[in-house]
């Protein structure tokens, strides 16, 4: 091992692998992870070339071969518990996408939830034995996030009792669904249905898309893959064309809506439902914010230890680059976010099983809040995350760049959760329709629930200069719980701004469009507000939770150093809200420098407590050994260019040109 | 990259037409968009003639030791860590290479240098003895770029190969300055001052351009129900994204032109051995360098990103533009240490400022420092923030007083005992914010400078001065707690700077695409699906897409593994 990192290693404060634990939430479940891990690390049908040295289409066969294979090892050692399952397809695939992911997440769980009991014997078990590989076809060339203006339509034929699917023009095109371009031979398409006549909006239908056996477009359907892309290489992102294509009634999905023999529309009961799968994808997106963050925090980390720089004295040895302040400024707030998250992530999770339950019991009632906030997580941490990650990136020079390090990779998978699942602002602004719908109900009286409660005690007075000298004196800001007051009234006193703008806005315009309109750039703050006081307050509330004192220590100097510099970067909210004076600002500034130093001893094992596995990570210079140079050759001399001393471009290109100049 | 091959095919009819969400954006001119295109040219000849042609170096352990008995240095990289890496072409292309090494010579050393390196046969191309190169293997983007290591085992290269203008070592191994060590530095501004006008600028110009004109097709929800579903543009949200980049592409533009003004005056004199303005010089190419990298990154990123799904493909031609901007970030210097560097030279000057009892001759980019004072903004209405004078007076205030709040803290460790490095180590992030902050002054400084041209041409004078305000405005409230923090801005007069910033983005929505249209660029030099001239984006990507070598070849994925593994399955059922 590296000297550097054993010696850092050595000096930590606090035992790794109880914070393993603690994040794992239990040594048991630590345990049967890397239980599961070890299956797949040792097992050599699961073995492959590095895939920063191979093409598109390898990188593709290479996800199939390793899907598949997935399939009937899960079985084989008789996993079946979701989040096992989950554990198992992250480490095959290295917490990247693959082909069967919709599949998995999206085709099966569909049919389970909305297909009638006949639709579930003809489709399910042959899904389930992947005779019949499905996808999700929602989203459209011309329309994401806004549903209701998806084209595609689906036209009930009473004479031969079939639905006719057409993609009428070419923004109708269906654009995007993973596994759909080379991988699907169904696909479950969302379609404007038309029967009678009359429009019934949006309706899921079971579409087959190739010829089982031949896996051929079938007639009347143009499918493929949507090109290269930032990321996804092993993903078959597809478009889909429908030319006036016929399905038999029974394949619409009509455990809820149905359309009878005669074309008569059966509304649905309850439609709520559908909102579950949204705030379960969005709450599951918080933790993969959270894991991508931790990722890069590892391998920025582990090569600022290894990394030797300059000299911060003429003569002595460079010192490692993590010993430059602004090093550690770039690295260790990031470092705190990614553990502030890891335990948000963790919030969601148990959040979304407690609802559920309720929600299986007919109780709705924390549906629109819990949806509010998801939505709004969901965009904080992945915007936080993204630029967190390419910061990481950024902060290990030239290497950064390289593939080797992992980085670029890292960020590549990661960043379209910014806009998938629901467009960033537009999710911003669905939670700030919840803040500003709480807001008037306590103006009208009633007093609001949950995360948003701290808007009943907001009378209007407090926000008037004259009271606003009681307030600094409140923030102490060595105390995690007074920060998060401190946060709790930047948040009150941006949603109470955006509420006013809108109110002044309605005076001026009358339309109440054009007015929320105007006031999105206000709303979107009050929002990002609303979610950063969410994350101090969970993570500063888990600090209690925690009995182990060292970690405590450790875990508490995290969250001051996130809730400080979030002021820092935030001052001006802060300062003109009057709930922090200059020369407390000042301190601020001058702790959070303290903290820095103070957390700069344990950032080695801080890291090693997030427990990825080098295969996990994928990068040379966040190996766990530190052996980063010597590796780094040795990966490069893999590099395709280097098969053979002189390439035969040489021949081709440059010896011709230079007998000719 | 893949998409290049694409441009090139022959399209459908639907590209005889232009998009007429497309099209009735530039029916409302109220400017001449040629003129301002003639403008960001430098005159309409150079408008028509171009469109007719269509790091730390002292810790490199590479040595050169003088023989003074065979005339030749002797090169060699002693360690793994001392790996040449990353230079461009190194891999497969390049026969020879500028090395840069520490000289020893009589014994002594004399710090880096440069050499000129044969690395190839100029016969057949193989590796000469004594070195060891070959690719880096795959990087973020440059993929036609054979990014190279070089391993040097005492290679022996005649003495004539050392780039000797500045200084030279004679054949007895005598080491000759000639001007200062400074000038080598002379190379290194050279290259940053090229990249600002070569590499980043251009990168957020194209992704502007890209994310605008995609914004204009592309229609989303509705802003009210009895409407059609509206353009995105229109979204306050969606100008917030991109009307800031657009501006700050048109701020650098202009600055990057008095820069090289600048760069050639001192030049000139450097080579007559005048070297007053090196320092000056050799501070602002370093900030400069870093800002400009700094901001074009994130903009063109966030031009990506504010193009949802479709800015995520190649095809929209915003993932290349990012990544290949993105890597400036640390090439000829990482941002951070440049930003130290101009946080040197600005220590120094205010040092001067603070000792001496006149009025010292300041360096024209810092002048500032000497008046300006503990004033107070005089804003009183929303139009008063639409001053030039006024804002640039906030920002020289700001970094006035972030730098001298550095140099107190400075100040305050070195003077209780704690050594000069350790100290500055310690305070090292107040340096940076202060440079960064001195150079946000310098550039609204210079857009203000070069406004003032354009006063004669009072239609595109308005459009610009827009964006001035815009750029100037957007970082005042990107940085509010800096203008709030010793009072220098009342909470009053926020809520007065914010409203002027929104009033801008309505109007600047309304030329938002012949500003676009203005920078001149290719379809071809744009390379994207999204961001032609013609607006018909979704045509040209479903044309696009099905070129695709995925769409073209075979799945034989699906043969190997995903067939035999259904049969396996039904003969168990």
């Amino acid at each position: 091992m590296n000297p550097d990192l054993r010696r850092e290693r050595d000096a930590a404060s606090f035992d790794a692998e109880k914070l393993t634990h603690i994040l794992d939430g239990g040594p048991e479940r630590t345990r049967r992870r890397r239980e599961i891990e070890n299956l797949i690390l040792n097992d050599p049908d699961f073995k492959h070339e590095d895939l920063n040295f191979l093409t598109r289409s390898q990188r593709y066969e290479i996800a199939v071969r390793k899907s598949a294979t997935m399939v009937k090892k899960l079985r084989d050692f008789g996993i079946a518990d979701p989040e096992e399952i989950m554990w198992f397809k992250s480490f095959v695939h290295r917490g990247r996408p693959e082909p069967l992911d919709l599949h998995l997440g999206m085709f099966l769980p569909t049919l389970l939830h909305q297909a009638t009991q006949e639709q579930q014997e003809r489709f399910f078990m042959p899904a389930w034995n992947l005779e019949i590989i499905g996808t999700y076809a929602q989203t459209e060339m011309g329309h994401g996030t806004h549903l209701r203006g998806l084209e595609t339509t689906a036209t009930y034929d009473p004479k031969t009792q079939e639905f006719i699917l057409n993609s009428p023009t070419v923004t109708s095109i269906k654009w995007w669904p993973g596994g759909l371009g080379k991988t699907s031979n169904h696909a479950i398409v969302l379609a404007q249905l038309y029967t009678k006549g009359e429009c019934y909006g949006l309706h899921a239908f079971i579409v087959p898309i190739r010829e089982i056996g031949t896996h051929k477009p079938l007639p009347g359907i143009i499918v493929g893959d949507i090109g290269p892309k930032f990321g996804y290489d092993e993903m078959d992102n597809g478009y889909l064309k429908m030319d006036n294509y016929r399905i038999p009634r029974e394949n619409m999905l009509m455990k809820y809506a149905q359309v009878k023999p005669d074309g008569t529309y059966v509304k649905p009961l309850n439609n709520k439902l559908t909102y579950g799968t949204m705030v379960f994808v969005r709450s599951f997106l918080v933790g993969e914010a959270a894991r991508s963050l931790s990722k890069a925090c590892t391998i920025a980390i582990r090569y600022s230890l290894v990394r030797h720089q300059s000299e911060i004295q003429p003569g002595d040895p460079e010192p490692q680059i993590l010993d430059f302040q602004t090093q550690q400024f770039k690295l260790f707030p990031l470092l705190a976010t990614a553990f502030a998250f890891q335990f948000v992530g963790a919030y969601m999770k148990e959040t979304y099983h407690r609802i559920n339950v309720d929600i299986s019991q007919g109780d709705l009632s924390e549906l629109p809040e819990l949806h509010a906030l998801t939505a709004g997580l969901k965009a904080f941490t992945s915007w936080t995350a993204n630029s967190g990650i390419e910061a990481c990136r950024m902060a290990c020079g030239g290497h950064g760049y390289s593939h080797c390090s992992g980085l670029p990779n890292i960020y590549v998978t990661f960043t379209p959760t910014c806009t998938f699942e629901g467009e960033n602002t537009v999710m911003m602004l669905q939670t700030a329709r919840f803040l500003i719908k709480s807001y008037d109900q306590v103006h009208s009286g009633k007093l609001v629930g949950g995360m948003v409660s701290y808007l009943n005690d907001l009378s209007s007075q407090r926000i008037q200069p004259q009271q606003v000298a009681a307030w600094p004196a409140m923030v102490d800001i060595n105390s995690p719980d007074s920060l998060t007051e401190a946060y709790k009234c930047r948040a009150a006193r941006l949603v109470e701004a955006a509420a006013r703008n809108l109110q002044a806005e309605l005076k001026h315009r009358k339309s109440k469009e054009i007015a929320w309109n105007l006031t999105s750039v206000d709303l979107v703050r009050a929002s990002e507000a609303h979610c950063h006081y969410v994350v101090v307050k969970i993570f500063s509330g888990n600090l209690s939770k925690i009995d182990d004192k060292p970690i405590q220590t450790v875990l508490k100097n995290l969250c001051l150093l996130y809730a400080l510099y979030g002021i820092s970067q935030n001052s001006g909210d802060f300062l003109q809200g009057g709930i922090l004076t200059e020369s407390q600002l000042t301190q601020v500034n001058q702790r959070m420098k303290e903290l820095l130093t103070i957390i700069r001893p344990n950032a080695a094992a801080l890291v090693d407590a997030f427990d990825f596995q080098d295969v996990s990570l994928g990068s040379v210079l966040g190996r766990y050994d530190g052996n980063i140079y010597e590796n780094m050759f040795e990966w490069a001399k893999k590099s395709p260019l280097n098969k053979t001393q002189v390439h035969e471009s040489y021949y081709k290109h440059l010896k011709p040109l230079q007998s000719k100049l | 990259m893949a998409n290049q091959i694409y441009s090139t095919v022959p399209r459908s009819s639907w590209n005889k037409r232009v998009n007429p969400d497309l099209d009735i954006e530039r029916k409302n001119k109220s400017f001449n968009v040629e003129r301002l295109t003639n403008i960001l040219d430098g005159g309409a000849e150079f408008t028509q003639k171009r469109r007719q042609v269509g790091t730390y170096l002292q810790g490199l352990e590479t040595t050169a030791t003088y023989d003074a008995s065979t005339q030749e240095f002797v090169l060699n990289t002693p360690t793994l860590s001392a790996t040449k890496w990353w230079p461009g072409d190194l891999g497969r292309t390049a026969t020879h290479a500028l090395i840069l090494a520490n000289l020893y010579s009589s014994g002594r050393c004399h710090g880096m240098h440069g050499f000129i390196l044969p690395i190839r046969s100029l016969q057949d191309h193989s590796p000469l003895p004594g070195i060891t190169v070959g690719d880096i293997g795959p990087k973020m983007n440059f993929e036609q770029t054979d990014n190279g290591f070089l391993q040097l085992d005492h290679i022996r290269i005649p003495r004539e190969n050392m780039l000797n203008r500045f200084s030279q070592v004679l054949p007895d191994g005598t080491y000759v300055k000639q001007g200062t060590p400074q000038s080598n530095y002379l190379t290194m501004i050279v290259l940053r001052v090229q990249l600002l006008a070569s590499e980043f600028i251009p990168a957020l110009v194209k992704a502007c351009i890209i994310a605008t004109r995609y914004s204009v097709v592309r229609h989303q929800s509705k802003i009210k129900p009895s409407e059609p579903e509206a353009k995105i543009l229109d979204y306050q949200t969606q100008q917030q994204k991109l009307f800031p980049q657009l501006a700050t592409a048109y701020a650098f533009h202009f600055i990057d032109e008095i820069v090289i003004e600048f760069f050639k005056k001192s030049y000139q004199e450097i080579i007559n051995g005048n070297i007053t303005n090196l320092p000056e010089l050799h501070a602002l190419s370093a900030g400069m360098k870093a800002m400009m990298s700094d901001h074009c990154i994130l903009g063109a990123e966030l031009c990506r990103r504010a193009c949802g799904g479709h800015g995520y493909s190649l095809l929209s031609g915003l993932p290349s533009l990012v990544t290949k901007v993105t890597a400036s970030c640390t090439y000829e210097g990482e941002n951070t240490v440049l930003y130290l560097q101009t946080a040197r030279f600005l220590l120094k000057n205010f040092l001067q400022v603070q000792s001496s009892q006149s009025t010292p001759t300041l360096p024209q980019s810092i002048q500032y420092l000497a008046s300006a004072g503990s004033g107070r903004c005089p804003a009183q209405r929303t139009s008063d923030f639409l001053s030039p004078q006024l804002y640039t007076e906030a920002f020289a205030h700001v970094a006035a007083r972030l730098i001298r709040n550095s140099a107190q803290k400075l100040h305050n460790l070195t003077s209780s005992g704690i050594d000069q490095y350790v100290a500055w180590n310690q305070t090292a992030i107040l340096h940076l914010q202060a440079a960064k902050a001195h150079c946000y002054h310098f550039t609204v400084k210079t857009f203000v400078e070069s406004l003032k041209k354009l006063e004669k041409e009072p239609e595109i004078y308005q459009v610009i001065k827009r964006l001035c305000d815009l750029y100037a405005l957007h970082g005042l409230l990107s940085n509010l707690g800096d203008f709030l923090y010793d009072g220098y801005m009342s909470r009053a007069q926020v809520e007065l700077a914010t409203e002027a910033y929104f009033s801008l983005l309505s109007l600047i929505r309304k030329d938002a695409i012949l500003l676009t249209d203005a920078f001149d660029f290719s379809d071809e030099s744009l390379n994207s699906a999204l961001g032609c001239y013609d607006g018909n984006v979704y045509e040209r990507l479903f044309e696009w897409a099905q070129l695709s070598p995925t769409n073209t070849e075979g799945n034989p994925a699906y043969e190997k593994y995903l067939r035999p593994f259904l049969k396996n399955n039904r003969s168990k059922l």
